[in-house]
């Protein structure tokens, strides 16, 4: 395994013994280089590592949760200080920003779990909205629950 | 709209008929060349070609080794989408020269490169052997043991079903082009040989995904992948590595908790 | 290498449970404590009603799984943003040492809060 790796790496990395033997006279071969920038300008590529940035913004939201549940245990003057925080424009501003890319990592996971998940019912594969869309419903039902009892006990 | 635009301004600039219409049915190629006892790097060459409707690139590129430049190189055989030896970067975009339309680049000018991701020979021809170690390693054939004793294993249209779509890969490399993570990680198997596997995997014939599994089941393996998902968009043949690689994922994830949560089971 | 190879499957699976409880419940979370309250679209609970709230065992529960969870998928996701975006595979058991750990230690943070409460 390991020297399979070494040699891969070996062939891919240029001249060397343990490259292919039909390779072994080839003239110089040109190696394009890969730029640290290579996720900008290709929108595909920007969409992808936008979605995994929302990893960013998963850790903030959860930072954020901690934060709020700490302050709850503090009692009721941290608690105030705790919405007081969350109120100042920063905050809002930063929280904006972690919602849309929440979204952005709530709708791709959605979107991308029935290419993941080969589902055949009766030797067909389930078609993608089949698998997405209960998905989706479940991410509303469960958000209006949970609004629910935030606004109903207020 | 860019017709109309052009005729405008040609008319302005008072040029003859004939110029108008020439205008109208070339394109500009620009063409990477490279050549390794010369250059130091690959630069662009430009050639006018006529725009046929029923023309591919590959025609243009035919057109102009056979007219203009018989120096430059370039791979094909098949000119129908099966040999998969003719893919280059179409402005950017990994894509078989033999399946994309001139016509569909007008008013140009086109920009042709070797794929991306792999050394260069020279022109437009690329260096694939590292490639083919790869397909290697996921022992892309029928692992069985024993007979039954009757001759052929018969398989059910359902049973065909399960990995068909993985089985139409023509090993073009258009995925691999497309994919950053066999760009920066030269030891990453890959989207198409990974689809191979997985492939086998799923054929009822096949008993190897045990062994498969031990050598694929590595950080240069399935886990390397982080699902950009270019490769399935990218795959003139549908195979969908991207998906393959996840269900893939999902069966190491299930065998690595089985044998977690007991590991006093087999394995 | 080889240890990587037998735990891989494990940060996957972490990181596909957090990718979904994350995908479920954080919107709605930060929606409500992040946007609506501060900008007044909607009253927040009142400070008891909320740490009475906090205090069932199903809601404990419930808040844990949204804290810890994601903070695996976190850790795996941004590992790899990490290396591919940057380049610094060289770095690999820092990078490696810092998710996880940030992973665990709000685990632990989560738990001992929701112990608490
Ligand atoms: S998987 Fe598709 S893109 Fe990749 S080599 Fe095979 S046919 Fe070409
Ligand atoms: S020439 Fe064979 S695939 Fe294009």
């Amino acid at each position: 395994m390991d020297s399979a790796a070494a040699r891969a790496r070996a062939s891919a990395g240029g001249h060397s013994q343990t490259a292919p033997a039909y390779t072994e006279f080839h003239p110089r071969w040109y190696r394009p280089r890969i730029s640290t920038y290579w996720w900008l300008g290709r929108w595909p590529y920007v969409k992808f590592i936008l979605r995994e940035l929302s990893s960013v913004a998963v850790a903030w939201t959860v930072a954020f949760t901690l934060f709020q549940l700490w302050s709850l245990s503090q009692g009721e003057v941290a608690y105030s200080t705790f919405t007081r925080r969350a109120s100042s424009p920063i905050m809002i501003a930063l929280n904006v920003i972690a919602f849309g890319f929440l979204l952005l990592h709530s709708i791709t996971w959605f979107n991308l779990a029935p290419k993941a998940m080969a589902v055949r019912v009766s030797g067909k594969r389930l078609p993608a909205i089949l698998i997405s869309g209960p998905q989706f419903l479940g991410w509303f039902a469960i958000s209006a629950i949970v609004l629910w009892i935030y606004m109903v006990r207020t | 709209m860019a017709a109309g635009g052009t005729r405008v301004r040609t008319a302005n600039s008072d040029r003859s008929e004939s110029i108008t219409m020439a205008r109208n049915i070339d394109i500009e190629l620009q063409v990477s060349r490279y050549s390794p006892e010369q250059d130091l790097e690959p630069h662009l060459q430009s050639y006018r070609v006529p725009i046929r409707d029923e023309w591919v690139i590959l025609d243009a590129l035919n057109y102009v080794k056979d007219k203009i430049d018989g120096t430059l190189t370039f791979r094909w055989s098949c000119r129908m989408g099966i040999c998969g030896s003719c893919g280059y970067m179409i402005n950017g975009e990994p894509k078989l020269g033999c399946a994309t339309f001139l016509k569909d680049y007008a008013p140009g000018p086109v920009k042709i490169e070797p794929l991306r991701n792999f050394p260069i020979v020279r022109d437009l021809v690329i260096e694939i052997s590292d490639f083919l170690e790869k397909l290697k390693k996921v022992k892309p054939w029928l692992i069985h043991e024993g007979s039954n004793g009757q001759g052929e294993y018969l398989q059910t249209p359902d049973q065909l079903e399960q990995f068909r779509q993985h089985s139409m890969c023509i090993n073009c490399l258009l995925c691999y082009a497309a994919c950053p993570i066999s760009g920066l990680d030269p030891i990453f198997i890959g989207p198409a040989a990974l689809a191979l596997a997985h492939r086998y995997n799923k054929d009822s014939r096949d008993q190897g995904s045990a062994e498969r599994m031990a050598t694929l089941s590595h950080p240069d393996g399935i886990w390397g992948c982080t699902f950009v998902g270019e490769c399935t968009r990218v795959c003139p043949k549908h195979v969908d590595p991207a998906g393959a690689i996840q269900q893939y994922k999902l069966a190491a994830a299930m065998d690595g908790m089985k044998s977690f949560l007991m590991p006093w089971g087999k394995r | 290498m080889e240890a990587k190879k037998s735990h891989e499957p494990i940060f996957w699976t972490l990181f596909s449970a957090g990718g979904v409880v994350a995908a479920l419940l954080l919107p709605v979370h930060l929606f409500i404590f992040g946007m609506a309250v501060p900008l007044h679209w909607i009253h927040g609970p009142a400070y008891n009603l909320l740490l009475s709230l906090a205090q069932m065992p199903i809601a404990r529960l419930y808040l844990f799984v949204m804290c810890s969870l994601p903070l695996f998928h976190f850790a795996h996701r941004f590992r790899y943003t990490l290396y591919d975006g940057l380049q610094i595979k060289h770095l690999n058991e820092v990078v490696f040492a810092s998710c996880y750990g940030i992973a665990v230690l709000g685990t632990v943070a989560a738990g001992w809060l929701l112990w608490r409460i």
